[in-house]
């Protein structure tokens, strides 16, 4: 996993609220079996007609969104499904900072095992940055997870509050399962302990 | 004397394996239950760092996404993507020692079907899936919560997994229910309550008399769309009635090893006075039979209701509910009865239990399929197929004019070839209502199987309680 320190780059407005997973990426390309490739059927049925032509004015479609890297979103990102396809979609496309008023935990989740961070800011600040990134790319926000803190172009910065494990792990890229493989003997003693006290499972 | 614990706690508490100082836990997984679309990643992580699978018992895997439900799947899967998936997830519960049920086993079915059937769901126990409608597993009093793809590979590494503790909401549904209204209309009224950011960061325990009326299938009906309100997992205290489920089940403790578990069970309940962060509370006798108008789960209205305008909501609300009207081809003002279907989809593993069947087939018993109209029945399982042959409901299907099919997810999220075409609008007994969920375009209107089963009558969606004097 690539690790997230500071990012300054185009961020997409994307106001809609509820955007849900099934958007993010469609099931038709759930089937496959790799992790990467999904980037160009990132939001497929939002960004792209019937016979495959691009839709115009779908944001990440207009020119000055589509080298965008961070996506300023209305509340509840992410909402849905368990698929991890959505954040894979985000992150080979070149997303790598998500920024709403709220996600849905699974999403949420799965964005910081990929290498993405997923930013909860007050209505008023994603107000501002939904504002600024609307001016293209001209604004550049630059996000900071050291310092948990979104700068917007004109230099008006918001401090954000983050899981201090998982900021550790995004920051220095780290991978979870050798982590708590660290901690197998833990893992051995619960489950001894569970065969007297629950001996049915 | 210890502080007075929620179920959430006692459940959580049990299965701490180490802490940290920030409160990072690691939490054992009782149960582990895999499928075709979001494990073959993970299973190639495991290859690639050379780990084996920590407990192979504990994990159950069956097809269901993306299994076609017509009769001659047996010869193989035509598209091509989805044979691949299916067959790597052969090749790897094979290679890894995993209980698993074929797509010619006739315990195959949706994977939150089969679990519970079989006894591999209990209470008290943590159960994840990568698939968000494991919360339907909550109905027994185990914590159970949807993961992703890396959290499955971590889960199968280490039979753990890193959490941090959600807050504890409680949904009470006092009273009793009226006459026609179902767990359906229970869930998707709390959810039209809560919106779907509602549960966001809580485990909801449902409670109350008409939550302890439930058969524990309307009780996984109602856990099973915990999600939908944004929430982490849903929870319902054992009680008789999930005993009297469990026991005897395949994978059910037996003897001395059951009255172990009862005695642990008993236990698993929320003590008195004990913290919730929030508390919503509905009357059963105010909750009506209901659908959804838009595309988000939360548009939902009792039937009687007229279709709203974009100008009836506030902040982001307004451009999503107009975004919602454009996609769904509906206009303001108009009754939702009124509101023509081309399609019935009744399953998924919300409603594609035997009682919901029995549900269905009770309004479509003696009654035609509306001309145009077509309605897909889909089994949960192949066993609950099989049971409701028995039954006689199948033929009861097969008579209305509806289509009998083989046991899957189907129509619910159409990844096999079930699936609207554009613009076609379904009554749907499933889960979700997002745009493109059902087929490209289509629009769909989710509801309890007593009313989808209406709407296949009439054609256009229609209270189920006035069906008998409109059309005998």
């Amino acid at each position: 996993m690539d690790k997230f320190t500071t990012l300054t780059g185009i961020a997409a407005p994307m106001p809609l609220v509820n955007i849900d997973t099934d958007m993010i990426i469609p099931k038709l390309f759930l089937k496959t079996i790799q992790r990467s490739g999904l980037g160009k059927n990132l939001f497929d049925e939002m960004r792209y007609d019937r016979q495959g032509n691009e839709i115009p004015d779908f944001v990440l479609n207009k020119p000055q969104y589509r080298q965008a890297e961070i996506i300023v979103a209305g509340d509840n990102f992410g909402c849905g499904s368990s698929r991890e396809h959505a954040p894979w979609a985000l992150l080979d496309f070149g997303i790598r900072c998500v920024i709403s008023t709220s996600f849905a935990d699974i999403f949420y989740n799965n964005c910081f095992k990929n290498g993405i961070l997923p930013v909860v800011l007050p209505p008023e600040a994603v107000n501002y940055l939904m504002d600024d990134a609307a001016n293209g790319a001209n604004a550049r926000i630059t996000v900071d997870l050291e310092n948990q803190t979104v700068t917007a172009s004109d230099g008006k910065s918001f401090g954000f509050d983050i899981d201090p494990f998982k900021k550790h792990c995004l920051m220095n890229g780290l991978d979870d399962i050798g982590l708590s493989l660290e901690k197998v003997s833990s893992i051995d003693a619960y489950e001894e302990k569970q065969k007297t006290q629950f001996p049915w499972l | 004397m210890t502080a007075p614990k929620t179920l959430y706690d006692k459940i959580w508490d049990a299965h701490v394996v180490d802490r940290s100082d920030d409160g990072t836990c690691l939490l054992y997984i009782d149960r582990h239950l895999v499928h075709e679309v979001t494990s073959p990643q993970a299973f190639e992580g495991l290859r690639m760092a050379n780990r084996p699978v920590r407990a192979p018992g504990k994990t159950i895997a069956v097809p269901d996404h993306n299994v076609p439900t017509t009769a001659d799947r047996v010869n193989g899967i035509e598209n091509e993507e989805s044979r691949i998936q299916v067959e790597a997830l052969d090749k790897n519960a094979k290679d890894f020692g995993i209980v698993y049920y074929p797509v010619s086993d006739i315990r195959q079915g949706i994977v939150h079907i089969v679990g519970p059937e079989q006894g591999w769901t209990l209470p008290g126990m943590t159960v994840v899936c990568g698939d968000s409608h494991t919360a339907t597993h909550g109905a027994f009093g185990a914590l159970a919560h949807g993961i992703g793809t890396s959290e499955v590979e971590h889960v199968l590494a280490t039979q753990t997994l890193i959490q941090t503790k959600s807050k504890n909401m409680k949904v009470e549904i006092t009273g009793k229910l009226k006459p026609g209204v179902t767990a359906k209309d229970i869930t998707l009224a709390v959810i039209g309550k809560t919106g779907t950011a509602g549960g966001t960061g809580h485990v909801i325990e449902y409670c109350g008399e008409a939550i302890r009326a439930l058969s524990m299938e309307g009780r996984m009906t109602v856990c099973n769309m915990a999600i939908e309100g944004g929430a982490r997992a849903g929870l319902i205290a054992p009680d008789e009635t999930t005993f009297d489920y469990v026991k005897g089940r395949p994978h059910a403790p037996k003897g001395a090893a059951w009255e172990a578990a009862m005695a642990w069970w008993k236990t698993l309940y929320t003590d008195e006075g004990a913290h919730f962060d929030k508390v919503i509370t509905l009357r059963g006798e105010d909750i009506e039979p209901v659908v959804t108008w838009g595309t988000s789960p939360e548009d939902v209205l009792p039937i009687s209701a007229k279709v709203p305008a974009a100008g009836d909501f506030t902040g982001g609300k307004v451009g999503a509910a107009q975004r919602s009207l454009d996609y769904m081809g509906l206009t303001p003002g108009m009754k939702l009865t009124d509101i023509k279907i081309d399609a019935v989809f009744i399953g998924s593993c919300t409603n594609g239990r035997i009682e919901d069947l029995r549900a269905a087939a009770a309004v479509l018993k003696g009654r035609k399929i509306a001309d145009g109209v077509r309605c897909m029945v889909v089994p949960g399982s192949g066993l609950v197929r099989a049971q409701a042959e028995e039954e006689g409901l199948a033929q009861i299907f097969i008579d209305a004019g509806a289509e009998w099919r083989m046991a899957g997810c189907s129509m619910c999220l159409a990844m096999n070839p079930d699936q609207l075409a554009p613009e076609e609008r379904c009554a749907s007994t499933s889960n979700r209502n997002f745009e493109g969920r059902q087929g490209y375009k289509g629009r769909t209107h989710l509801m309890s199987p007593a009313m989808a089963a209406a709407a296949a009558v009439t054609g256009h969606l229609t209270d189920v309680r006035e069906l008998s004097a409109e059309t005998v």
